[in-house]
């Protein structure tokens, strides 16, 4: 089955919206050199518009439909009072460049959000501009790089990364000039420290850890690892993407850690919208403040008897610059200000309490049937191996493929790199024991049918919209754009 | 809050893990730092945090409040009801990724739509799935063509009248490079127009980026020097408002190889900044060139047509290091919104708007500039904006317009030291004749005290 | 798996094919397998370019894995096999053949003597589980 683009539901002369006549005198139009003779966008009633995306929606799995177990993305439920909040008039339609005096509440609220993050994480300084994690990323290692700079300390040309990082971090540290050398771990999934010492010298300039790493464990030598990067003169990033774990549980600033970014769209339940937007704070310690992106939100006047404090945008004495257009992502700020103000201290522990708590319990239900590299108390998440000794030719691409027909969206796979086959399950604490439960006789029904009837996993699924998708064709012969038959480009 | 578990249930599982209490679950965290006292506000209610929240946006005044005249790369533009409402589909908003196209052909079918749409808009081959804004769009642009060359053409050449958050964003992304920015120094005349450019472009640049219609809302032809830029190697990015394209050529036809922009006009609430929507095309020859995510059309195992993330093997998760950029996400929901916005409007809607605003714009620009006291900055085609020179400072004519429940245009001597006194101004379908008039009224009150 | 007895080869798995002062280079039968379908070739040098040992001879993309081919000698570049770009998937079904990517004259023969010949590159790619 498949829908009809949106191309091929025009039907020249709709129309879906249609606007005012032109209130004043309609000026003459530039000479016809300028003008665009056809503009060669789609005709649809209003009715067709709405019915084509929601059949379009009704091809999703969506974390409203159920469990979305993807290790390292945090797909907890999405609270609907947060969309309610970002859309409030008084948000949605204010201008970024509008006076400070008439977006007052905007500024406090963000103003209001740093100071949070900063109490959560342990931190002496936030930005709430970098758009996602990634760009989150970009602005701590140039932020790390700046550091160094403003020293005169420039032989600082190196970043290490663990093998258990996240995947972007070797890009974000190459974008920003730097060499990266990896860093094994150990056969407990800490960071070898071994290997550590030995390639810490004065050319380093950080280490970007991820903590809890991609295997969900936490490492058993944090503060040793910590201690011999800052000895070496480099400065440690913490990946925040796990911050789910261990929120009111250990602060990454308290442990040294030197600058981290948050995901929003993560810990603090914004939603993932199919892909974006989200948005990545950062949050540094003392020595690094002055380095934060341009402008953060600070107080321009201070609160009288009379008066609140005055607002305003503020640029730090040594700034990397601006990332982005204006001051970050509102709409997603909003959202997150709304979780923490309906969490408080106790209720964000409990958030990280009950998501460790889930994935602990699920690996209880099913360990036995599947390989558990590492055999630890995991955090949030935990990765198993796709594949068993006694099956040839199954995969965890198939186990994936095969969760579909029961409803299930798959665990993220193939990632991290360091173990087979890798199976990465993050449940969040927005689960229930229930759906835990059905979930864990599900993966073990699925290791049942990997031995007896293997090829159901191999052909899976078979009862999704569509059967697997020829990715080598989209690849070779591409398909980008619709909207005029083109030669495949090559 | 949101965790569904009773005290029952919790005890069954940490029976079922082998442990006592839950504290025994973070023993690897080291004692010294665990379960930190945090000072945060006590815990509220739905209907508590709905009047809390509500107060921070009443403490606004917002364009419902207040006539506004701003734009300066984000605009006040309608936004058809039919959009937000499929938005709130949890289908579309509360979905990931859609790296399993079985059970995503949803959001990847809308971003193959998307990319359709901008293709057609900007008359170039190949849209990717968007980048964060049009500031990081202009960054990856840079960081492309610097790729495209292996690193052998330092020099980007960038027009002074490029948006100056884009020149501040693209220059933060790329300090780890070395490369070559001119172009856009203090010096830079503002009233040469692109051929000002020509003279700096040399055999070691690889980009030259221009701005359609230009920070002062300027719209001209970059034909020509899209032509002398390819005679000496080099790319041409020009960076567009979208709304504009409704009316003008589009810059495919000119000749350019990349076009960025800021995709927030095509229904996406100015919302304090963002989140918005940075679209990025390019001509087919470049499409593997491309940064961030790319849908492609195949087929699947049952011989039916179907969507898929293609390319990957270009992205930071795969190829490390060696990727061109560390993009992950899109701005999925906004290109959803947008790709809502271009199909109810369609070839009709779309030209009606854009004419709208145009024609506006040029009534309140000849009305500004009859006002004793304000002429218009430049002689030049324009579409929604332009530069009117005022008798004061802008900041001091503001405060007046703002005691009139006016928000006045962008004060350019902020950005541009030779423009004192100068006010860009953004007259969008949402302003009307009245408004106009009145934004005229008080700044001839203005003149004459 | 192929790997013929007259090609020498680099321990990143490009093969050298030397006649007279041109060697020929290209990806072996079991590069081509670990990076399963190519979906996209790019060669990196042009024809007349003098490049070095160790630089980027090519760029190879699958759909779940990139790799880089190097330059296993140095010279001056003579030819380079621009059909490729057409027919990516060549690189899998004639890696030896018609997936060729580049001619080069050679300025420093010995680096060629250096090389592993195929049965020392036959016992290195079965170390690597083959």
């Amino acid at each position: 089955m498949s829908e009809k683009t949106i191309f091929e539901l025009s039907s020249p002369g709709r129309q879906g919206v249609r606007f005012p006549a032109p209130d004043v005198t309609p000026a003459e139009l530039p000479d016809e050199s300028l003008i665009r003779a056809d503009l060669p966008l789609p005709e649809l009633a209003e009715v067709d518009v709405i019915r084509h995306f929601t059949a379009l929606s009704k091809l999703n799995y969506c974390v409203d439909s159920g469990l979305y177990p993807l290790g390292s993305c945090t797909m907890k439920y999405n609270p609907r009072i947060n969309e309610d909040m970002a859309r409030l008039p008084g948000f949605a339609f204010t201008h970024p460049l509008q006076p400070i005096e008439t977006i007052q509440g905007s500024l406090a609220l963000m103003f209001q959000m740093q100071e949070w993050l900063k109490e959560i994480s342990g931190f002496e300084g936030v930005t709430l501009e970098p758009a996602a994690g990634a760009q989150g990323e970009l602005v701590g290692v140039l932020i790390i790089r700046a550091y160094h700079q403003s020293r005169g300390d420039t032989k600082r040309t190196k970043i290490l990364i663990p093998d258990s990082a996240h995947g972007t971090n070797p890009a974000t540290s190459a974008m920003s000039g730097f060499e990266v050398l990896p860093v094994p771990s150990d056969a407990r999934g800490n960071v070898d420290l071994e290997a550590l010492k030995a390639v810490c010298d004065d050319t380093l300039a950080g280490l970007m850890l991820t903590n809890p790493n991609t295997l969900g464990l936490f490492d058993e030598h944090v503060l040793e690892l910590i201690d011999i990067v800052h000895k070496a003169g480099g400065l440690v990033y913490g990946d925040g993407a796990n911050l789910n774990a261990i929120m009111g549980v250990v602060r990454p600033g308290d442990l040294g850690i030197d600058v981290m970014h948050f995901n929003l769209h993560k810990t603090f339940s914004t939603p993932h919208g199919g892909g974006g937007p989200g948005s990545g704070p950062v949050g540094v310690a003392k020595h690094l403040v002055d380095f934060l992106p341009d402008p953060v939100v600070g107080i321009i006047e201070d609160a009288t008897e009379e008066m609140p404090p005055l607002y305003g945008f503020v640029t730090p004495a040594k700034t990397i610059g601006r990332i982005k257009s204006f001051a970050g992502h509102f709409g997603v700020i909003v959202r997150a200000y709304t979780y923490v103000l309906m969490h408080g201290a106790e209720g964000l522990r409990d958030i990280s309490e009950m998501a460790v708590l889930n994935a602990n319990y699920l690996l209880s239900k099913i360990r036995h049937a599947y390989t558990l590299p590492y055999n630890r108390t995991c955090m949030h998440e935990f990765v198993l191996e796709g594949v068993w000794p006694d099956v040839a030719d199954v995969h965890a691409l198939d186990i994936a493929k095969r969760l579909m027909d029961y409803d299930y969206h798959p665990p993220t796979n193939y990632f991290p790199l360091i173990v087979h086959e890798a199976l990465m399950i993050e449940p969040t604490e927005t689960e229930s024991k229930q759906t835990l439960d059905a979930f864990a006789e599900t993966l073990l029904k699925i290791a049942e049918e990997a031995h007896t009837t293997p090829e159901l996993l191999k052909e899976a699924p078979h009862k999704t919209p569509i059967g697997r998708v020829d990715e080598v064709r989209a690849a070779r012969d591409l398909v980008l754009c619709c909207w005029i038959p083109e030669e495949p480009v090559k | 809050m949101f965790t569904p578990h009773t005290e029952t249930e919790k005890k069954e599982m940490l029976n079922a893990i082998g442990v006592q209490k839950l504290a025994d679950l973070f023993q690897d965290v080291p004692a010294k730092y665990r379960f930190p006292h945090l000072n945060l506000p006590d815990p509220l209610t739905e209907m508590e945090v709905a009047a809390e929240v509500g107060h921070f946006a009443s403490a606004n005044e917002s364009t419902r409040d207040l006539v506004s005249f701003l734009g300066a790369g984000a605009y006040h533009h309608y936004i058809p009801a039919a959009v937000d409402s499929l938005l709130r589909r949890g289908e579309f908003f509360t979905a990931y990724t859609p790296y399993q196209p079985e059970i995503s052909q949803g959001t990847l079918q809308a971003i193959f739509e998307y990319q359709s749409l901008i293709a057609a808009l900007t008359g170039m081959d190949v849209s990717n799935a968007s980048h964060y804004d049009g500031a990081t769009a202009a960054a990856e642009a840079v960081i492309m063509a610097y790729h495209n060359f292996r690193g052998k053409r330092p020099r980007m050449v960038l027009s002074p009248s490029l948006n100056p958050q884009y020149r501040a964003t693209l220059r933060t992304y790329t300090q780890g490079y070395n490369l070559d920015l001119v172009g856009d120094g203090k010096d830079a005349d503002l009233f040469a127009g692109p051929d000002g450019l020509i003279s700096l472009i040399d055999n070691n640049t690889a980009l030259v980026m221009v701005q359609y219609p230009d920070f002062f809302g300027r719209v001209y032809d970059y034909t020509q020097l899209a032509k002398k830029a390819h005679e000496m190697g080099a790319l041409v990015c020009v960076a567009i408002n979208p709304t504009a394209l409704g009316l003008f050529k589009s810059p495919g036809e000119m000749g350019a190889d990349i076009v960025i922009g800021e995709g927030q006009p095509l229904g996406i609430p100015l919302s304090f900044g963002g989140p918005y929507l940075g679209i990025f095309a390019v001509r087919k020859e470049f499409a593997r060139k491309i940064s961030g995510r790319l849908v492609g059309e195949s087929v699947d195992s049952r011989g039916n047509r179907a969507f898929v993330l293609t390319l990957t093997a270009r992205e930071q998760h795969i190829r490390r290091e060696k990727a061109s950029s560390n993009i992950c996400s899109n701005q999925g929901l906004m290109a959803l919104a947008s790709t809502i916005y271009m199909s109810l409007l369609g070839k009709q809607g779309f030209r009606q708007m854009a004419e709208l605003c145009y024609h506006k714009a040029h009534y309140a620009a000849e009305k500004l500039a009859a006002i004793p006291g304000y002429s218009l900055c430049f002689n030049s085609i324009y579409f929604h904006e332009f530069v009117v020179c005022c008798p004061k400072p802008v900041a001091e004519i503001n405060e007046h317009l703002l005691e009139h429940g006016i928000i006045g245009g962008f004060d350019l001597s902020e950005e541009y030291p030779s423009l004192p006194n100068h006010m860009l101004l953004a007259v969008t379908e949402m302003n009307s004749r009245e408004e106009i008039d009145l934004l005229c009224e008080v700044l001839a009150e203005v003149s004459h005290e | 798996m192929n790997i013929p007895a007259e090609l020498k080869f680099t321990k990143t798995d490009e093969w050298v094919k030397v006649e007279g002062n041109i060697a020929t280079i290209g990806v072996s039968d079991f590069a081509q397998e670990q990076l399963s379908d190519v979906v996209f070739v790019e060669i990196v040098p042009g024809v007349g370019e003098t490049v070095k040992a160790g630089g980027a001879a090519a760029t190879l993309e699958s759909v779940k894995a990139a790799a880089d081919v190097n330059l296993p000698v140095s010279g001056k570049v003579t030819a380079v096999n621009a059909a490729l770009a057409d027919k990516p998937e060549t690189v899998n079904t004639d890696p030896y053949g018609a997936a060729w990517m580049l001619k080069i004259e050679l300025s420093n023969p010995a680096e060629v003597a250096a090389l592993m010949d195929a049965a020392a590159y036959e016992a290195f790619c079965k170390e690597r589980g083959h």
